[in-house]
């Protein structure tokens, strides 16, 4: 066995190992599953794989080479913010690393000089503006209800968060289209052949470039259904379960939707964070603390 | 003890010996070895106090609150008479009620008052010195360099060199003064002095618009005046023994929540809370050193300051949420605006405000926690943004604007001050840099507080409204055009000097601040409360991790630059485009490419959004009046 | 195979053609003929792409734009001419500002004929291309001495 102390080392290290695994694996079966909805056959489960070692194999053209730095800063904080979620750390702290992490796309995206990039940078400082408060008022929320911001305490803490918290993981369910990338909210680039202004943030990556960011958003992808996680955490089966689910509607949505104006964007997410979010977590400080247990 | 002060009286010295000195060598030689005795005094009174709580100390000057009384009579004169000449009777009018206040006062009570220890020091009066000693004096070296280049580009404006030098060198001895003093009245009158500086350094250059703007700050840091001296009437009243800080921060809450009410509100217009935030934003027509010393890192500082050592009577109270809402309301609105702002100086003064407002949102909670944060934010913005303000006074100089928008690819154009100024705003919205320590301290704070959720919740989109405005700065002085030309040239070794170390102190300041946290301020609120606060260990180790981590950017950078690279030109949708990004347009037209930022005025715009926070916090402000009336009758 | 050929983006450049090719490039996409089976990716974008499908024939107003678009394409890289315009200039061929097909701008590997191409011969060429692309990336690599590896520059 592991000795306690170690653990939170060792799953840290699985994740930067196998969460691009897994989250390569989940993004293929999102495009196996978007092109049966479309009635295509659509591409092997493993394409995303292909893509990427295909990525490693071209040229890397940038247009300046400070580009390289930011792309390779953006992969490794995205690694590191996720590794200390899974090692149980602070969400708070978690958070504000992704948040550093996502600068370094954006300013990735700056240094070229490119009209599409440009665009595609504000949009997806547009787009963590719109996320951001949800996210930290879910940090909050689980909070409130777990008595922790460590995600090792939250995971453990045998409490039926979602009960608790209904309104924000729909919140959170909310602003999870936007950071998946998914239609209607795929303003500063999409997956897939969906294309926008060019493809935003990535126009001006090309090659091994490209494959850092595609492996960034793998580990992305495991962080934040990691957190769907942690409302279920009392119980893996129903976690998983939930999991799956709410990915099948993500994927729904990104089918069924056009996408929208950011100024639609902006709103809804912060109406929904202040309307579903503060009002659950409203609900619960009242709970708390005018009527004690 | 005789360093506080000397810490008060040197400066004030110096300040007379510049008005006799016109050579600009001289006067380099003097403030640069008074800059340096200032900085070494105040790190010499850490060293020698850092483990003391409070020491109460007299001033070897017995008739000295007696010359005050003097010097703010004749002060008033001055500005009563500038109220008629400028024509500005709202100026007027205000130094008139405070002035004939004080007279009265001081004729009728001080016979009255029994003089106690008139200085003191704790570790937050220690910080607050520090950081005047230290980035205080960095500033003045700094501005010599800078007035030089000043009366160089503005050949319209009288040079009063000796004036400026005069009045910064004055606003040193008041700060210190300000954060020494124990005795109100003395409070009261260094406060006043900074008030005045403050309006002599706006209205430097005489024009309409600084002129105005000078006496926009003077009316509303009047109004302040006015409710801290009907403090001090209210204590004087009540006993007059109440007038020392420390007695009357011991009386409790039912005897000191009206002063601390009061002085709050002088607070709030000294921090340009909003209200009263336009005085801030005008401001910014001073020389770019007046708004780093006076207007981001210490005498709005005195504001928050004074809100926070009265904290721990307005925790829990009604009055002491309201303040906090005004506070918090700053944040937001104040981060928002920023948003829409182009003006580099603008989105400083922004951010300024919205930081203060913050400090004062925890002040006004006032739970041990919140304290702990509150003086933390007080450490951080002021290096960071000081560093901000001489960065881009520099630039402003270089390039002729101080429009952000003017400012594409200065990291190739200017690359040292270019990287200062990405250091300065990492520190200032990047975990794991400072501000980002203490907003995560702060909605872990706020979380155990009474209606703590309405101020994460404002921190959390005021959180997120400041990443924008940042970042998309920071995209900004990257985004490189491929043929730009280095314009750094020379700049004055002072100014290097100063930019230099207060570049080193943001990143040294987030390795130190566990080491500053539980040396100063951690036994300063553990002094008041009983018990205190702290980032778990674990947090702190995986933060400094993240700051060896970060030298990647860096690192990485130099190893790329070394390796041949394919260049390639960027994307412009197939048009072929030679390095200064023109294109061939339509009709045989060739067009430049021009990248500009998002201002979204629609939502962010500044007008809507200053009307919305000024009508919200007077009301504020007037249901703390109403309730702050009901206890007085 | 390398991953190259599992995994061919292309970006499609419409030269000045009658738009015929380019509704049978989209029809290529559409789930009866789902070339994203094979990975084909219809990028957009140049610098993401293997893959150069030109449609149309060349003339001056689209000249620069197409070597532009071709230099943007990291190496590997591979062009197709899609439909009779692209390979020759088709009807338009004898145009007052018409160079003629793709190679009298840019080397072009495949040719497509047809007018419009048919989407299997579409395919057929991608699939032809995706051999060529391979052979370059062999004679990339081996100009550069190094030995044949997964992994390219970084
Ligand atoms: S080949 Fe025929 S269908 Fe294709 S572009 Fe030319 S004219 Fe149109």
């Amino acid at each position: 066995m592991i000795p306690e102390y170690l653990m939170p080392v060792v799953t840290a290290i699985l994740y930067i190992v196998l969460a691009p695994l897994l989250g390569g694996l989940i993004c293929g079966i999102d495009r196996k599953v978007t092109a049966r909805m479309q009635g295509r056959v659509g591409p092997p489960i493993l394409q995303p794989f292909y893509d990427v070692a295909k990525l490693f194999e071209k040229e890397n053209p940038v247009v300046t080479v400070a580009q390289n730095a930011y792309v390779l800063s953006y992969l490794v904080f995205m690694a590191v913010a996720g590794a200390l979620f899974f090692a149980g750390n602070d969400m708070l702290l978690v958070i504000f690393a992704f948040t550093l992490s996502h600068i370094f796309l954006v300013l990735g995206a700056y240094s070229s000089y490119s009209p599409y990039s440009h665009v595609g940078a504000e949009r997806e400082l547009l787009q963590i503006i719109a996320y951001e408060p949800m996210i930290i008022l879910t940090a909050v929320g689980m909070y409130m209800v777990t008595k922790s911001f460590f995600v090792s305490a939250i995971a453990t803490s045998g409490i039926p968060i979602i009960f608790y918290l209904p309104g924000v993981f729909i919140g959170y369910l909310m602003v999870l289209t936007i950071k998946l990338r998914k239609s209607p909210f795929d303003l500063s680039t999409s997956h897939h052949a969906h294309q926008e202004i060019v493809k935003g943030v990535t126009t001006d990556f090309a090659g091994p470039n490209l494959a850092k960011i595609e492996i960034a958003h793998w580990y992305e992808y495991v962080f934040l259904l990691g957190v769907i996680w942690l409302f279920f955490a009392w119980s893996p089966l129903i976690a998983i379960v939930v999991i799956v689910v709410a990915y099948f509607v993500e994927i729904l949505i990104d089918n069924t939707f056009a996408r929208v104006k950011w100024q639609l964007m902006l709103r809804s997410s912060w109406i929904i964070a202040g309307m579903l979010g503060l009002v659950n977590l409203g609900v619960l400080y009242y709970l708390k603390l005018v009527v004690p247990s | 003890m005789i360093d506080l002060s000397f810490l008060i009286a040197f400066p004030a010295l110096v300040a007379l010996l510049m008005l006799l000195i016109s050579g600009q060598k001289l006067r380099s030689a003097l403030v640069i070895a008074t800059a340096a005795v200032l900085g070494l005094a105040s790190i010499a009174l850490l060293f020698l106090n850092w483990d003391k709580n409070t020491v109460l100390v007299n001033f070897p000057f017995e008739p000295a609150t007696e010359v005050m009384l003097v010097i703010e009579v004749l002060l008033a004169i001055w500005i009563l008479y500038l109220g008629v000449k400028h024509r500005k009777w709202l100026t007027f009018f205000l130094m008139f009620v405070q002035a004939g206040l004080l007279v009265w006062f001081e004729t009728s009570y001080s016979i009255h008052i029994e003089r106690g220890f008139n200085l003191f020091i704790d570790q937050f009066s220690l910080i607050m010195a520090l950081i005047i000693g230290i980035i205080g004096s960095l500033i003045c070296v700094y501005a010599l360099g800078y007035m030089e280049t000043y009366h160089h580009h503005h050949k319209e404006i009288k040079d009063r060199r000796k004036l400026f030098f005069f009045t910064l060198f004055v606003f040193l001895s008041a700060m210190f003064g300000l954060v020494f003093s124990n005795n109100l009245l003395w409070v009261f009158f260094f406060w006043e002095i900074t008030t005045i500086c403050s309006f002599v350094l706006i209205g430097y250059a005489k024009t309409e618009e600084a002129t105005n703007n000078a006496f926009l700050a003077l009316s509303m840091n009047l109004l302040g005046g006015v409710a801290f001296i009907a403090a001090i009437v209210y204590l004087t009243n009540l006993d007059p023994n109440l007038l020392h800080l420390d007695t009357l921060l011991a009386s409790g809450q039912a005897v000191a929540l009206v002063p601390a009410v009061l002085i709050s509100f002088a607070g709030i217009t000294k921090a340009a809370l909003m209200p009263f935030s336009s005085w801030l934003v005008g401001a910014m027509v001073a020389p770019t050193p007046v708004s780093a010393l006076l207007h981001s890192s210490t005498m709005v500082k005195a504001g928050v300051y004074i809100i926070v050592k009265f904290a721990p009577i307005l925790t829990g109270t009604t009055e002491g949420l309201i303040i906090a809402m005004v506070g918090g309301i700053t944040f937001l609105l104040a981060s928002f605006m920023a948003i829409s702002q182009n003006n580099a100086k603008k989105v400083l003064a922004y951010s300024t405000i919205a930081n203060l407002g913050l400090i004062v949102a925890c002040a006004g909670v006032g739970t041990y926690n919140l304290m702990w944060v509150a003086i933390l934010l007080i450490v951080f913005h002021a290096i960071a943004k000081s560093l901000l303000f001489l960065c881009v006074g520099t630039v402003e100089h270089r390039i002729g604007s101080r429009n952000i928008e003017d400012m594409g690819g200065l990291i190739v154009r200017m690359p040292k001050i270019a990287i200062m100024m990405f250091i300065g705003m990492a520190g200032m919205f990047l975990a794991p840099f400072g501000m980002v320590i203490s907003k995560w301290a702060a909605i872990e704070a706020f979380i155990t507080a009474p209606f703590g959720l309405i101020f994460i919740a404002i921190l959390a989109f005021g959180g997120s409204a400041t990443v924008f405005f940042w970042s998309k700065w920071m995209g900004k002085i990257i985004s490189v055009m491929r043929d730009q030309k280095v314009v750094e040239g020379t700049v004055a070794k002072e100014k290097w000097a100063s930019l230099y170390i207060l570049t080193g102190l943001v990143v040294v300041v987030c390795f130190a601040f566990p080491l500053i946290s539980s040396l100063l301020i951690e036994p300063y609120v553990l002094n008041i409360y009983g018990h205190t606060t702290r980032l778990a260990q674990a947090n702190l180790t995986i933060m400094i991790m993240m700051l060896c981590l970060l030298m990647i950017t860096p690192l990485s950078m130099l190893f790329y630059r070394k390796k041949p690279a394919a260049i390639a030109p960027p994307y412009m949708a197939g048009r072929p485009t030679p390095t200064h990004m023109s294109f061939a347009g339509s009709l045989g037209v060739t067009r430049e490419v021009v990248l500009s930022n998002y201002y979204l005025p629609r939502f962010f715009g500044e007008e809507r959004l200053f009307m919305a926070g000024t009508a919200l916090c007077w009301g504020l402000l007037l249901i703390a009046g109403t309730l702050l009336a009901g206890v007085i009758l | 195979m390398t991953y190259l050929a599992k995994s061919p983006w292309i970006v499609h450049y419409n030269g000045s053609s009658c738009n015929g090719c380019d509704i049978e490039i989209l029809a290529a996409l559409t789930p009866v003929f789902d070339v994203e089976r094979f990975g084909i990716i219809n990028t957009g974008n140049p610098k993401h792409a293997d893959i150069l499908l030109v449609t149309g024939s060349v003339n001056s107003q689209n000249r620069e734009p197409l070597k532009n678009v071709y230099d943007q394409i990291p190496d590997p890289k591979v062009v197709v001419a899609i439909g009779i315009c692209a390979t020759s200039g088709g009807i338009f061929r004898e145009c007052y500002n018409v160079y003629g097909g793709t190679d009298t701008t840019i080397p072009v590997d495949v040719y497509v004929p047809g007018c419009a191409a048919r989407p299997e011969s579409i395919i057929d060429g991608v699939v032809k291309a995706l051999g060529i692309l391979e052979e370059k990336r062999k004679k990339i690599q081996e100009k550069a001495g190094e030995p044949l590896k997964a992994g390219g520059a970084v």
